[in-house]
Formats: C-alpha cells, sequence, structure tokens
C-alpha cells in the first residue's frame, strides 16, 4: 500500500475551515433538517395514529368536521410539512448511496424531491380546501 | 495501485496517513441484529415514502367529497387495503422506534455493542406493540 509515500497538502482556505460549510456549500444543514423534522414527527405521528384510530368508520361528515377543527387542520399540515421533508431529504440520501452514475443519481434525487413536493402540496391543498 | 486504491487513502485526526477500511461484503457478511436493524430502517422509510400515498389519496378522497370518501373508505376496508395498512402501520412504528434509537445515538448515547443489540430488540418489540395496539383500538372503535 503507498498510503506512506503520500503527503497531504491541504488546498483548503483558511476562510473555507472557518466558514465549516465543505465542498456542497452547506455544512450539517441537510443532516440537521433530517433530525428537526424526525423530531417534530415523533409527537405529530403519535397524534396522527391516535386520530385515525379513533376516525374509524366515522362517516364523511364526521371526518370534514374532524378535520375543519383549526388545531387538527394546523397539525395534519405540519405532519404533512415534516413527513414530506423528512421523505425528500431521506429519499435522496438513499438514492446518492445506491445509484453510481452522475446523470441518473442526478436525476433520481430531481424526481424524488419534484415527488415529495407535489404529494405534500396535494396533501396540503385537500386540507385546506376541506378546512376552509 | 489502482484506483479503488488511490480513494481509500485518508488521514487520521493528526494528518496521518491511514488506508481507510474496506466494508465487507454482503455475502461474506453474517447478518446481525444491528446491520439487519439498519437496512430494515433504510427499506422503511422508503417504503413509506411511497406509502403516504395513501395518506393524499385519503386526504383527497375527504376533500373531493362523500362519494370519492366512499370509494376510498370501500379500498382500505378490502383485504388488499388491509393488507396495505398493516404493513404501513408496521413500517411505520418501526421507522418511529428505529428513528428514536437513532436520536439517542445522535446525543451520544447506547453505542456500546451489547446495548446496541437489546435497544435493537426493544425497538423491535415496541414497533410489533404499537402496532397491534392501533389495530386492536382501531377495531375496538369500529364495533363499539
Amino acid at each position: 500500500m503507498a498510503a506512506e509515500k503520500i503527503a497531504r497538502v491541504s488546498l483548503r482556505s483558511a476562510l473555507g475551515r472557518a466558514r465549516g460549510l465543505g465542498s456542497a456549500k452547506e455544512g450539517v444543514a441537510h443532516w440537521w433538517a433530517q433530525r428537526v423534522t424526525a423530531l417534530a414527527l415523533v409527537p405529530l405521528t403519535l397524534w396522527f395514529v391516535a386520530s385515525v384510530v379513533a376516525l374509524t368508520g366515522a362517516s364523511h361528515g364526521e371526518v370534514v368536521a374532524w378535520l375543519s377543527r383549526p388545531h387538527n387542520a394546523v397539525l395534519m399540515l405540519a405532519l404533512i410539512w415534516a413527513t414530506f421533508w423528512h421523505a425528500a431529504l431521506g429519499l435522496q440520501v438513499v438514492i446518492e448511496d445506491y445509484i453510481r452514475p452522475e446523470g441518473i443519481r442526478l436525476a433520481g434525487v430531481l424526481a424524488a424531491k419534484a415527488a415529495m413536493l407535489l404529494m405534500g402540496l396535494f396533501a396540503a391543498f385537500a386540507v385546506l380546501k376541506v378546512a376552509l | 495501485m489502482d484506483a479503488r486504491d488511490a480513494l481509500m487513502v485518508g488521514t487520521d485526526s493528526t494528518g496521518k496517513p491511514v488506508r481507510r477500511p474496506l466494508s465487507p461484503h454482503l455475502q461474506v457478511y453474517r447478518p446481525q441484529i444491528t446491520s439487519v436493524l439498519s437496512i430494515t430502517h433504510r427499506a422503511t422509510g422508503v417504503a413509506l415514502a411511497v406509502g403516504a400515498g395513501l395518506l393524499v389519496s385519503w386526504l383527497l378522497a375527504i376533500a373531493e367529497g362523500p362519494a370519492a370518501f366512499a370509494e376510498a373508505q370501500a379500498f382500505f376496508a378490502s383485504a388488499l387495503g388491509r393488507l396495505m395498512l398493516f404493513g404501513w402501520t408496521l413500517a411505520l412504528f418501526y421507522h418511529f422506534c428505529n428513528g428514536i434509537r437513532h436520536l439517542v445515538w445522535d446525543a451520544g448515547y447506547g453505542f456500546d455493542l451489547a446495548t446496541a443489540a437489546r435497544s435493537g430488540w426493544l425497538t423491535v418489540g415496541a414497533a410489533i406493540a404499537l402496532t397491534l395496539a392501533a389495530w386492536v383500538l382501531g377495531y375496538a372503535a369500529l364495533l363499539g
């Protein structure tokens, strides 16, 4: 192994090191957003599952009445926002890990993000249409 | 030295050149609770991203009106619908519990092997228990 022969010269500027944002120019923002959305989803998921369980077998009118209450509509919007942001970040990591060819990888990441954005918008629109 | 070797040359925190470790190949790697749960976390994450379509279609059906809602309810009540919902619930609670396990790791706790294995089995048990609890309560709400 030639490791011993290699001398490492840092090409990083002092400013770049101080900023600490790395080559992707976003530092730990992606990692941090993944954790913050995960934390938000802990109470939101429990609320959502408890609500859906309580709504089992409910009529359309009952479900509409439930979703029209401001706190339910707002929590549902928060759940949608956190879920699809978290999913977009997670799918990006999985695609970047397993797909090698640059073009397909980029297309995959963009497609996954577009799909998560659109699903989130559809869901949010439906909630607003019912609640407003 | 080939290109693969070149990619595995790194430096440690003191700047000394080191050869980075090579990941074990899957076909000679004995599955362990930690590695199996790790890949399951990813698999359930991807499945939930796809399965979020169920949530979107449910909300859209509510917004559309009673007829579309009745159609959606009929699908969810069918055998295939129930199977999908049950799998979705299990994937959700697994990802939920293992996600909390990851957050605890991020806070710096529970890294030694014995604790990681124990928290792994705890995660599996909690995911199954929460899934069954949700379904028992759901059926109770339906019948009661």
